[in-house]
């Protein structure tokens, strides 16, 4: 069945991107993550264009981070304190990612910009997430504990000033790499689509050493946050957000997520790592071979204005 | 606006305009007045009918005629834009801009338009999407370039790629002599706007009868409330579509919640 996107201006087959919302959704449960890294490449490669598709998955992933953050809220599995204050600095990282956004679109290098960030992001992250997992898998192997977090072990990160204490994740650190991350995320979610949770998680528990039990929950509420504006902002500047295909996205989304997160607790936490971080690297090296690759077609158009 | 009827069969009956001696006159009509893109919208083909009458004291019509009908969408500038390999990456290095072309334009014919009507004709009467008048911005001017430049060609070449622009030789049919039918295929993801068809009939080369019709192309329904509401209350627009994030994924919390 065809439906009619008002603002991406195509029909596309309502049940397709029912079914890209719940495969998505279902992945997204299944590791903790809002699953726009995903969510973004497919639209566009169903012909949505990229500005479209980076604006509309912004509502989908506010929707699936917010049936998360319920769930967590109601286990007590949300540092709020420390959501808050990534969140200031979330907002000013949005805002500042919306902008650029549209000025690289006035220069036409937004694909070009897009594509350089996911290749980038993807890669290392996806890297360094199947270099840890493979070794706690090899460690687990040998009957050796799984890596010991030591409590006492300071980085310089430690040394800075600005100290704040959050007491749910029983944390005492400088405010600044808080506000840092917390800008990065907004800024990196805005300008590629993606809810930031699957760089996110690993930066709170490696750089802030936030325990496991809480960091989920939070990083949830800051992609929940950081998206919803983001969709707001987006709407206003560039007008690109279709309120039709979101719908049809986070109807789809939500209800894989459920799924995926009962996967997802019934996994080994290192495999799910592996499986997280094959995926990640998969999806970024696809992009560095678009950008490598000699398109088809080396002429493109874009549209400027109407009459 | 005016209320139209969508589907009318007696169209604007317009008389020719065209070359003085000529003994004949075009009267056409369209399948639709309008076309409403709706939320089960998937492309629409239109039918033009057409018949050649003699004119006013005059009943000599000649044997033979060619035909043909150019539909213009409404106009767009766009860029066009050519990649080329920088350290190791394809980026977008160049780019000229096509200022006020259509956003659709159909070329129909009985047959080829260069076995119509010599060249410098077609050129004056702009028949074909190669005599067509596309204008490139080129530094302080805006001109058409010769029908074979780089960006031209590219130009031409997408925009027929993704249906917006044709031309089709054997796309009008004479039924008799005199009356002929034509089918334009408007793709689905068709601009909204006017659109202008420009019938001219020829014989022995040279046009003798020129006519032209038009139809609007609008949103309906959902479709245009929601455009409409996107274009003209950006900020409100937003706010719903978060707020119906937040709905679905709290009727999902609450639906699946059981343990």
């Amino acid at each position: 069945m065809q439906i009619y996107l008002p603002i991406a201006d195509m029909p596309v087959n309502i049940f397709l991107v029912l079914g890209m919302g719940l495969a998505v959704g279902y992945i997204s449960g299944m590791f903790g993550i809002g699953g726009g890294f995903l969510m973004t490449p497919l639209l566009i490669f169903i012909g949505v264009s990229p500005a479209v598709a980076v604006a509309s998955v912004a509502s989908h992933i506010a929707a699936s981070s917010f049936t998360g953050a319920i769930t967590y809220w109601n286990r007590r599995a949300l540092d709020i304190a420390l959501a808050l204050m990534l969140l200031g600095a979330g907002i000013i990282g949005t805002a500042t990612g919306v902008w650029l956004f549209t000025t690289l679109r006035a220069l036409d290098q937004l694909d070009l910009m897009i594509g350089l960030s996911y290749v980038t992001l993807l890669t290392i992250v996806g890297g360094l997430m199947i270099y840890e997992s493979v070794r706690a898998v090899m460690r687990a192997r040998q009957g050796l504990p799984a890596t010991i977090r030591r409590p006492g072990s300071h980085t310089w990160l430690h040394g800075l000033p600005f100290k704040v204490r959050f007491k749910r994740s029983k944390i005492y650190v400088s405010a600044i790499p808080v506000w840092a991350i917390g800008f990065t995320i907004g800024f990196v979610g805005a300008i590629m689509g993606i809810g930031g949770g699957f760089l996110l998680v690993p930066m709170l528990i490696y750089f802030l050493r936030v325990p496991t039990a809480t960091v989920i929950g939070t990083s949830m509420v800051l992609t929940l946050v950081t998206m919803a504006s983001a969709t707001v902002m987006h709407a206003v500047t560039n007008h690109l957000v279709d309120a039709v295909l979101a719908l049809i996205l986070m109807i789809g989304g939500v209800v894989g997520a459920q799924f995926g997160a009962r996967t997802g607790q019934r996994m080994r936490g290192e495999w799910l790592r592996l499986l997280l971080g094959l995926l990640v690297f998969a999806v970024g090296l696809r992009f560095a071979f678009e950008l490598v690759v000699q398109p088809d077609d080396l002429y493109s158009i874009r549209y400027v204005r109407g009459e | 606006m005016m209320r139209r009827t969508a589907l009318t069969l007696l169209a604007v009956m317009l008389a020719c305009d065209a070359e003085p001696a000529a003994a004949e006159r075009l009267v056409v009509s369209l399948s639709n007045q309008q076309v409403a893109i709706n939320s089960n919208f998937v492309g629409e083909n239109l039918v033009l009918f057409g018949s050649i009458e003699p004119d006013a004291g005059k009943t000599a019509l000649r044997s033979a005629y060619d035909l043909v009908v150019t539909v213009t969408g409404p106009r767009q500038t766009l860029r066009t834009r050519r990649k080329q390999r920088v350290l190791g990456i394809w980026v977008n290095v160049d780019s000229r801009e096509f200022v006020r072309v259509p956003s659709y334009l159909a070329v129909l014919s009985n047959r080829p338009v260069a076995q119509i009507a010599p060249r410098d004709t077609l050129r004056r009467l702009q028949i074909g999407l190669d005599n067509f008048l596309l204008p490139q911005r080129i530094g302080p001017d805006i001109a058409d370039t010769v029908r074979d430049e780089p960006f031209r060609l590219a130009f031409v070449r997408l925009q027929v790629r993704q249906g917006f622009y044709r031309e089709i030789a054997a796309a009008v049919t004479f039924l008799t002599p005199t009356v002929f039918r034509t089918a334009i295929p408007l793709p689905a993801d068709v601009p909204t706007g006017k659109y202008a068809f420009d019938v001219k009939l020829f014989a022995e080369g040279a046009m003798v009868a020129r006519t032209n019709s038009a139809l609007e192309v609008t949103k309906a329904g959902i479709e245009q409330y929601v455009a409409d509401a996107a274009r003209d209350h950006g900020f409100l627009y937003g706010l719903v579509t978060m707020l119906m994030a937040l709905l679905t994924g709290w009727i999902a919390s609450v639906v699946f919640k059981r343990e």
